[in-house]
């Protein structure tokens, strides 16, 4: 039952990398590695309890910490409108060269 | 008490990794940005509680027991938090939802005011 | 994008394969933080090459031969794999053999890297801490100083913007501090170690002044202090090897730490993992902190510019 999660886990990694590929923008792309990341955590604790080493939980950990902070970091330096407004002048949108 | 276990702990896992397909399912038959985020954030988050729920019912020793709890934990926390970041930012960035009438609504009352 | 997915997969190859510490480090630095980098660097630089000005034949040249010249010396090396390659009959049965007596650590990645093959990882921290330098030579710009009231109307402006992840990141750091705490000292008994820690110390950082602005940062963590600490990670690793050598020993030989050898050994792999950990985290912050600082002078640049060509 285990080995059979892992599958599922596996074949839905699969369909990320496909929208992650095929993905029309770029938008797209950051949801399906960020998705693929979160079954990448699944994927290491139920391979941990398969092999019996539990160990990987520490793997897993990390994995979801950086995989927060690369999505995050991606947003932010993928802006293509950077300082949105500030209080002195009315233009709303500021673009970035 | 074995077979609750198992049986308990199996029914959660396979719940989870249901939701996990099916979650990816609609990631690719979707046919718009803000659904298939919508898909995605919902069933990634609680398919993976699912599945850690099991695998905490599984486990034996408190010490893989506290760090399961700690990795739900930080999924729970971190799952809508990026659904969130990412909604906000394509929204900010230009990706229109296919539905629009409502929306050149919202576009033009953001364009008159200043705040967010 | 696909950079990160790579980084991702060929770390779950990795603990497939039961290399659990060699997934560790390549989690949080392939998949996270040379991303993240590469990132910063892209969206900084334009989308064409600027046209080479000298034709770059002769260079090609000393490639081609240099490159040919190390293939044919590895062409004497046993085949990769090959079962009767010395290091499969003398020096792996060895370390698994006798790592346990030796030293004492259950963890026999982290006794080969920081005992058996101790010089090694000198040179690798050595390297860290060099690029961190040629970093700081190469792009470290005077900072101007900015008006506060720029800065309190950024930040005013981010808040709002951003204010479910600034909760959410205050929320998270101190436990990921902790983490990186726990993953230090926790080396000897499970993956982890010196370098992992670094990164996931200066992951943390990272977060902090991606959400609330390398100002408030550079504010928060001083520039000089994490030079020095830079610096004092480095010295920390050598004077292990020049405590040994005072003690009688060879250049880091543990086991004259102390009256017990076992204890020299636990004692000297404390203090080097800590001396790496300390390189690795400050060397990544200082080299973030420098990417981004041009970004944001650039940025404010063409701010001031275009304020200006409006009024």
């Amino acid at each position: 039952m285990l080995i059979a999660a892992t599958l599922a886990i596996f074949v839905a990694m699969i369909l990320a990398i496909i929208r992650g590929i095929a993905g029309p923008t770029l938008y797209d792309r950051i949801l399906a590695v960020n998705m693929f990341g979160t079954k990448t955590v699944l994927l290491i604790s139920l391979l941990g309890f398969v092999m019996g080493r539990p160990e990987f939980l520490d793997i897993a950990i990390v994995y979801a910490l950086i995989n927060f902070i690369s999505v995050i970091g991606v947003l932010r330096y993928s802006d293509t409108n950077q300082f949105k407004h500030t209080p002195n002048d009315n233009e709303s949108i500021k673009k970035d060269v | 008490m074995e077979i609750v276990i198992t049986i308990s702990s199996g029914f959660f896992i396979l719940l989870g990794s249901f939701l996990c397909i099916s979650g990816g399912i609609g990631l690719l038959r979707f046919p718009d940005f803000y659904t298939r985020m919508h898909a995605v954030g919902v069933t990634d988050t609680l398919g993976a509680g699912m599945i850690l729920v099991g695998l905490m019912i599984l486990s034996t020793d408190f010490l893989v027991f506290a760090k399961l709890v700690m990795v739900l934990l930080l999924t729970l926390l971190v799952g809508p938090t990026t659904s969130h970041v990412l909604a906000k930012a394509a929204f900010h960035n230009g990706v229109i939802p296919k539905d629009s009438s409502s929306l050149s609504q919202a576009k033009k009352k953001e364009n008159n005011s200043s705040i967010i | 994008m696909l950079a990160g997915i790579y980084g991702l997969l060929s770390a779950s190859f990795f603990v497939a394969m039961d290399a659990v510490d060699v997934a560790f480090t390549e989690a949080a630095v392939g998949a996270g933080i040379s991303t993240l980098l590469m990132l910063v660097v892209i969206s900084m630089t334009g989308r064409k090459e600027k046209p080479t000005r000298h034709k770059p034949l002769p260079a090609f040249f000393v490639v081609i031969i240099t490159g040919g010249l190390l293939i044919y010396g590895t062409l004497d090396m046993p085949h990769f794999g090959s079962e009767d390659a010395p290091i499969h009959n003398h020096t792996s049965p060895r370390y698994i053999n006798d790592s346990m007596q030796e030293i004492g650590i259950p963890n026999i990645v982290t006794s080969v890297l920081a005992s058996y093959r101790a010089f090694d990882t000198f040179g690798e921290v050595v390297v860290i801490f060099t690029a961190g330098i040629g970093v700081l030579t190469l792009l470290s710009v005077g900072r101007a100083k900015e008006n506060d009231e720029e800065i309190e109307s950024i930040n005013d402006s981010m808040h709002q913007q951003h204010l479910v992840v600034r909760i959410v990141a205050k929320m998270l750091i101190p436990f990921i501090f902790l983490f990186a705490l726990y993953v230090q000292f926790h080396g000897d008994f499970g993956p982890g170690g010196g370098f992992q820690a670094g990164v996931i110390f200066a992951s943390a950082i990272i977060l902090y002044a991606m959400l609330f602005g390398l100002v408030t940062a550079r504010k928060v963590i001083n520039q000089t202090f994490i030079q020095f600490i830079a610096a004092l990670g480095v010295l920390l690793y050598g004077s292990v090897g020049i405590a040994s050598l005072m003690n009688g020993g060879n250049f880091l030989d543990y086991n004259v730490l102390s009256s017990n050898p076992i204890t020299g050994q636990h004692l000297g792999i404390l203090i080097i993992e800590w001396g790496v950990g300390c390189t690795v985290a400050s060397v990544m912050v200082v080299i973030f902190f420098n990417f981004a600082g041009r970004r944001e002078r650039k940025q404010h640049k063409n701010k001031s510019q275009n304020k200006e060509s409006s009024t």
